[in-house]
């Protein structure tokens, strides 16, 4: 189940130490530097716990974090995020059934004063647009913290092996890992102090001054301070309805991404894809050189959704593509074993007598995300539901400046677009958040009107028709 | 609404379309050397192929516009193929009855110089049988992705697209 040879990805390079980790009891291997989840899925196991009520048998969905699905049990404590939580020699892990209890013998740790850490300007996530942020924000001259809640920086691009469109000056032409790299060691060399597998909880705000609150590896409190804050807390997988959507074996487009191309483990044997849009194309297409056979992938729109090329990437390795086509289940017991897709009429009802049956261990679905807004929310900035850019969004400036004076937000958090927008939107909340701060000088405006002009540029096509509606709703001056 | 490009219901284009969309070299000119030819009719926002091309044979008015290749110009370089994000560059060039088809391959194995390979259509369909001529490895890509041009007879040249490595 893990992957060796790859055309891309060159796993034994980044595998860790061999070490044993134990599954109810069980011995199983494992490599240092890789999830739970990641481990347990490389030795077949993906039943990760049971409903309460109904007892169904769930599985991982989005692997980064965002979701409960892969919540078990580690060393005795509940309710741990197996998806971003790393291995570690001896683990004990176990399914989650019923409600889950704190073991009785463990003691709270005891409450002290947590660490506290200052600065100017303080980055909520690692992705594109958070790197970028943080980059930007330091040369102008701020004192930049970051943290994310991943054991790893690149958020999103450290599974994205497909080569970036845009102008070659924004990375067109260079693989999204190599993109995460190459930011990774940007952030390091201007010295960043960066906090990984830190979840920010809390984003709250005292007059001028901005607290976030975090907590390390799920034990450590530590509160950041700063002047303001970037918010790039990304994006969430959708689920659509339709039966057995809860089955082991339904993931999240990126779920299977971050399994074959960020650890190597390869997610099943066949697959149905949900959505032909540009995830869905560029995972069949990823699939395909991670040698899984890819059945068809339907989308219920007349048309694909993607761009046109990706799509004829995949068609000319003989992977079909089903427009007006939907999944109307999943079958198997305790885990995806067939799908079952039908054809659309033009009012979107399923055409009766058109069901075809594939035989697959794994359903994908990449039917599009939504903002994580949560921080944002809960901090006051004023929201919106705009359709164009994925649900709810924040009302912001064309600074990127939320209507919390202060806070600023990037990437898909501000609403879905691509990371090439993303890195653009982080640029620019970043020098904001410098010149915000007070600590940056008002040259470094003109670093931000060409951001501008970029982002202008690259959404002028129709594929940013649909963005730009939705800013329209959400830019205020 | 519009009439939609049947490259979009179907994700592949037809030889007609390709002649619609993004006109075809002289067969004059596929064989006096290799010429490269766009398979990429839609509006996207991407500029590597023109902002790499020695002899800016590749025009485009704007970064969403779409490519078009002066094929006068073209020298026949594979720069294009190698760095295009899209994997949708090809060369094309006539050899008395064989054609050569440049194309990426970002899949193993990568094959081997002299080694036959099966062809596959812009469907993945099996439409016969070619020899790999020759091989620029990921290593000496300008864009990380190894291509590979392979000959074929010539009727061949505008279906084929992909290839498959068998080896026993």
């Amino acid at each position: 189940m893990r992957l060796t040879e790859h055309p891309i990805l060159n796993f034994e390079r980044v595998r860790g130490k061999e070490i044993t980790i134990y599954f109810e009891g069980k011995p199983i291997k494992a490599y240092e530097g890789e999830t739970i989840a990641m481990a347990l899925h490389a030795a077949g196991i993906r039943t990760f716990q049971h409903s309460t009520k109904k007892h169904r048998p769930r599985g991982l969905f989005c692997a980064i974090g965002k979701c409960s699905s892969c919540l078990m049990k580690v060393n005795g404590i509940p309710n741990v995020r197996t998806c971003i939580t790393l291995v570690e020699e001896g683990m004990q892990i176990e399914r989650q059934e019923e409600k889950p209890a704190l073991p009785k013998t463990t003691k709270p740790p005891k409450w002290k004063e947590p660490p506290r850490i200052e600065a100017d300007v303080i980055v909520i996530g690692g992705g594109p647009a958070g790197m970028m942020a943080a980059i930007h924000a330091r040369d102008a001259g701020a004192k930049v913290v970051l943290l994310d809640e991943n054991p790893m920086l690149g958020g999103q691009l450290v599974k994205q092996t497909h080569k970036f469109f845009g102008k070659r000056e924004q990375f067109a032409g260079v693989r999204g890992i190599k993109i995460a790299e190459i930011l990774s060691e940007e952030l390091k060399r201007r010295n960043i102090e960066i906090f990984l597998e830190t979840s920010a909880i809390m984003l709250l705000q005292n007059g001028e001054e901005k607290l976030v609150v975090g907590v390390k590896k799920n034990k450590e409190l530590i509160e950041f301070k700063g002047k303001t804050v970037v918010v790039a807390t990304g994006a969430m997988e959708r689920m659509i309805p339709f039966e057995n959507n809860d089955l082991p074996g339904v993931y999240g487009a990126g779920a299977i991404q971050t399994l074959m191309n960020t650890y190597g483990v390869k997610p099943g044997d066949r697959v149905l894809i949900v959505g032909a849009g540009n995830v869905g194309l560029i995972l069949a297409y990823q699939l395909y050189q991670a040698g899984v056979k890819v059945e068809a992938i339907v989308e219920a729109m007349p048309k694909i959704g993607g761009y046109f090329v990706h799509a004829a990437k995949v068609r000319r390795l003989g992977i079909p593509i089903l427009t007006r086509h939907t999944i109307l289940r999943a079958e198997g017991k305790e885990k995806v074993e067939r799908a079952v897709v039908a054809q659309l009429d033009e009012n979107w009802n399923v055409i009766p007598g058109t069901e075809k049956v594939f035989e697959v261990d794994v359903i994908a679905l990449a039917v599009g995300l939504r903002p994580s807004i949560e921080l944002l929310h809960q901090v006051g900035c004023q929201i919106k539901y705009v359709p164009e850019l994925g649900g709810h969004v924040v009302i912001r400036d064309s600074r990127m400046e939320t209507t919390v004076k202060g806070i600023f937000v990037a990437g898909d958090s501000a609403g879905i677009e691509e990371a090439t927008t993303a890195m653009l939107e982080g640029k620019i909340a970043g020098i904001g958040a410098a010149l915000a701060a007070g600590v940056a000088s008002p040259e470094w405006l003109k670093e931000i009107e060409k951001a501008q002009k970029e982002l202008e540029e690259f959404r002028s096509g129709p594929f940013g028709r649909k963005v730009l509606e939705g800013l329209k709703k959400v830019v205020v001056e | 609404m519009s009439e939609l490009p049947k490259y979009l219901r179907e994700g592949y284009l037809s030889v007609e379309e390709l002649k619609k969309y993004v006109g075809l070299p002289s067969e004059e000119r596929l064989r006096q050397r290799p010429v490269a030819v766009p398979e990429c009719p839609q509006e996207i926002p991407c500029t590597p192929c023109k902002e790499i091309c020695p002899t800016n044979a590749v025009l485009m008015e704007h970064p969403n516009a779409v490519p078009i290749v002066d094929y006068e110009k073209c020298i026949g370089c594979s720069l294009c193929v190698q760095i295009c994000p899209g994997l949708a560059f090809f060369m094309v060039h006539y050899i008395g009855d064989k054609a050569r088809v440049t194309m990426p391959h970002e899949i193993l194995p990568v094959p081997k110089v002299g080694e036959k390979v099966v062809l596959l259509n812009r469907v993945g369909e099996e439409v016969g049988e070619g020899k790999v001529v020759t091989v620029i490895p990921r290593e000496k890509s300008k864009g990380d992705t190894p291509i590979i041009t392979v000959e074929m007879p010539i009727e061949l040249a505008w279906d084929v697209r992909a290839v498959k490595v068998v080896r026993e």
